[in-house]
């Protein structure tokens, strides 16, 4: 606080101008918070795109037969709707969160590399509108599911050079914005801010953005010999030229394991600090945490394979694969565990970001659960494609990391624009998306188990209730998210003013809680004073 | 940190943090050629492509492994492809001979490639062929059938429970492919 009002009396002496105004500023910005919210808000709109795409799933599945949509536009509906969410809707919206946090919680005026802070995020909105943009060529869009696999995906139309090229430039904004979070992390720490006084938010992005760099070139690579197989006449995955298919897939999922944590570390960091605060106690087992979540990434690295159980494995390379995935249900036993005890005896009250936190917890636990049953490999092999799969990474993906993301928004909102946001409506939205995610989901399980496969339009009879109740949920949980939408629409015009702590006992918990709301142009042009930084827990 | 300094520093690390990146971008290349290393090592995926010199064996009249055949003609490749029989009851360490018919339906000549899998998998190094239509590409004239030996052996060293086994070929078409190169 009284940092944020030194920065402020010291403001004509900096070469600070502010914001430049109009179109432009937003174009050629390199300013954290800018880029931050610009992320923000493509996360937020393609999560209605690709939202949008699942309820066209939702309304053809909602009775058996073909009512709305042809079985192809159907595919290119699964592919499109799990290409979106997970490039477009997640992972732009924990960049944003990186954006805007790190520099504030680390003592730092800004990210490392500005510029190529603007280059990396100002590839995504191109990139979206050349996905989208296959929707509507000849053959349509990729119709083969987010995985890609050839030989199917080889036989999309137009759309597949397209559809790479996207790739390509969604993994080089990734790997820009892991370098520049690497960077700011390492170089740009405020004198004290040790690697272990990190919050874990910035830990675990750390972590993160080591797993983006290994991996998303990995991706690029695979794509890119699907590329060249469909083009260049090589044979890296036709079998009539010596390639194979299922060389593919173990480059996917090398990729796409990690990939999934990706995803969630974020998210991990994220509950661990919301539930300290509304626990009004620090957190339970940061060095564990720390460590938990350094294992986690490790870890990912050597499962990969367990996507492919009934894809023809050695006994050895299957039991294997069951037991090293096994294994990382300890350290993320670990953070659950760690998550709890920090409730334990705490002074917990009940706010929209900590409701989303515990309802975090929770589900994603579940999600855990069923991930951990998948894992035996002579069981998966009932699992595999069916809609139990379907249920399981909707659980870890939506109450997981979807969830975490309402949780830091309503969290972080006070802060990023100085107002309240409105409690009623938050609380509101909450227990409507808890209730319909859950409806939507849940039944999941069951026609899963039952045998209902994923990826198809039409279905057995003897599944229609769980799809009705399924469908019903999913509609309900689409359109409560226009609250969020209203919520955050309602705090950037205004409301009560917010204080520079936001929530009470939060400036033990975090650096960012030290500046005012709306926090200086600048985060910290004066580094923090070594006090507050020993003072965190 | 000065200023100058700090620029300095960043720099070097993102080029370390570059070459990480270009690294693990060869490394997916890297992966291809090691991947069908580790395949003809165990023998698996159609890997095993080279005939192996046929040998004496000693044979074990004492045991009877059925191998069955199958056969698959992949996509739209207008060819009939069979075998003279489904199943052979075979000694191990005894060689023997099965034939194999193509016959191209179309008008055009066709070039196949046969890709050969053997199931379970962990058997592909016991079966080993002396002789093999899947060691090199096949043409075929239109209209016309032909003939195509299979001569293999069963390792008298196979595990004494097998009892049976499968091996399969799938017909790919690479008629396209192959005028390429020849043109």
């Amino acid at each position: 606080m009284s940092v944020a009002t030194h920065d402020d009396a010291h403001a004509h002496d900096h070469h600070d101008h502010g914001p430049a105004k109009g179109f432009m500023r937003w174009v050629t910005t390199t300013n954290h918070k800018d880029i931050g919210t610009l992320y923000l808000i493509t996360g937020l709109i393609m999560f209605f795109v690709g939202g949008a795409m699942a309820l066209v799933i939702r309304a053809e599945l909602f009775e058996p037969g073909l009512q709305y949509v042809d079985p192809h536009f159907f595919n290119q509906m699964t592919t499109l709707h799990a290409l979106i969410m997970v490039f477009g809707a997640v992972m732009p919206a924990f960049a944003g969160l990186a954006n805007w946090m790190i520099p504030m919680m680390i003592g730092a005026p800004d990210m490392a590399l500005p510029r190529m802070n603007n280059w990396s995020f100002w590839l995504l909105p191109f990139s979206f509108v050349m996905l989208a943009s296959t929707l509507f060529m000849d053959g349509g869009a990729a119709a083969a599911g987010w995985t890609l696999y050839p030989p199917l995906v080889l036989q999309t139309g137009n759309a597949l050079p397209f559809t790479v090229f996207t790739v390509h430039m969604l993994g080089m904004s990734s790997i820009m914005a892991a370098i520049n979070i690497i960077v700011t992390v390492f170089n740009m720490r405020a004198p004290g801010m040790t690697m272990m006084k990190l919050p874990l938010f910035v830990w675990t992005w750390v972590i993160t953005a080591f797993l983006l760099i290994a991996v998303m070139p990995v991706f690029a690579g695979a794509v890119t010999m699907l590329l060249t197989d469909k083009f260049f006449g090589t044979s890296f995955f036709n079998a009539a030229g010596g390639g194979d298919p299922v060389l593919y897939q173990h480059l996917f999922w090398f990729f796409g394991h990690p990939e999934v944590y990706i995803l969630i570390l974020p998210s991990f960091g994220i509950i661990s600090s919301i539930i300290p605060t509304f626990s009004r106690k620090p957190l339970f087992g940061y060095a564990s945490m720390v460590y938990a979540t350094s294992a986690i990434g490790l870890l990912s690295f050597i499962v990969w394979a367990h996507h492919q159980y009934t894809v023809g494995m050695p006994l050895a390379g299957e039991l294997y694969f069951t037991y090293a995935t096994m294994l990382i249900a300890v350290p993320t036993g670990v953070k659950v565990f760690n998550w709890l005890a920090t409730m334990w005896k705490g002074a917990m009250t009940f706010e929209t970001p900590m409701l989303f936190a515990i309802a975090f917890v929770v589900l994603f636990t579940m999600g855990g659960f069923t991930g951990l049953m998948m894992s035996i490999s002579p069981a998966d092999l009932q699992y595999h494609d069916t809609y139990f799969i379907v249920a399981h990474f909707h659980y870890v993906l939506v109450p997981g990391a979807v969830f975490a993301l309402f949780a830091a928004t309503y969290y972080w909102l006070p802060k990023w624009t100085g107002h309240m946001y409105d409690e009623r409506l938050g609380q509101l939205h909450f227990w409507l998306t808890t209730i319909s995610v859950n409806i939507c989901f849940f039944p999941q399980h069951f026609v899963g188990l039952a045998g209902m496969p994923r990826r198809i339009p039409d279905y057995a009879v003897q599944f229609a209730e769980f799809n009705a109740m399924s469908s019903v949920g999913a509609f309900v949980f689409g359109f409560s998210q226009l609250i969020f939408a209203y919520v955050i629409y309602k705090a950037i015009q205004g409301g009560e003013k917010a204080t520079s702590e936001v929530w009470e006992g939060a400036e033990a918990h975090g650096l960012e809680w030290h500046l005012s709301s709306p926090p200086p142009y600048h985060s910290w042009t004066v580094a923090p004073e070594k006090e507050i930084i020993s003072d965190l827990h | 940190m000065e200023n100058k300094e700090l620029q300095k520093a960043n720099a070097r690390l993102v080029w370390r943090i570059v070459a990480i990146a270009v690294l693990m971008f060869g490394f997916g290349f890297a992966i291809a050629p090691y991947y069908d290393a580790v395949c003809s090592f165990f023998g698996i995926s159609g890997r095993v492509k080279e005939a192996s010199v046929e040998q004496a064996l000693k044979v074990d009249a004492s045991r009877e492994i059925a191998v069955e055949f199958v056969t698959v003609v992949n996509g739209q490749m207008p060819l009939r492809f069979r075998a003279e029989t489904s199943k052979l009851k075979v000694n191990p360490g005894q060689y023997y001979t099965v034939n194999f018919y193509a016959e191209n339906t179309s008008d055009k000549k066709l070039v196949g490639r046969a890709v050969p899998s053997i199931s379970p998998a962990w058997l592909s190094s016991f079966l080993k062929k002396a002789e093999c239509f899947c060691f090199t590409e096949q043409e075929f004239e239109p209209h016309k059938e032909r003939k195509m030996p299979v001569r293999f052996v069963i390792d008298p060293a196979v595990q004494a429970d097998t009892k049976e086994m499968t091996l399969s070929y799938t017909f790919f078409d690479i008629t396209e492919k192959s005028q390429t190169i020849k043109n």
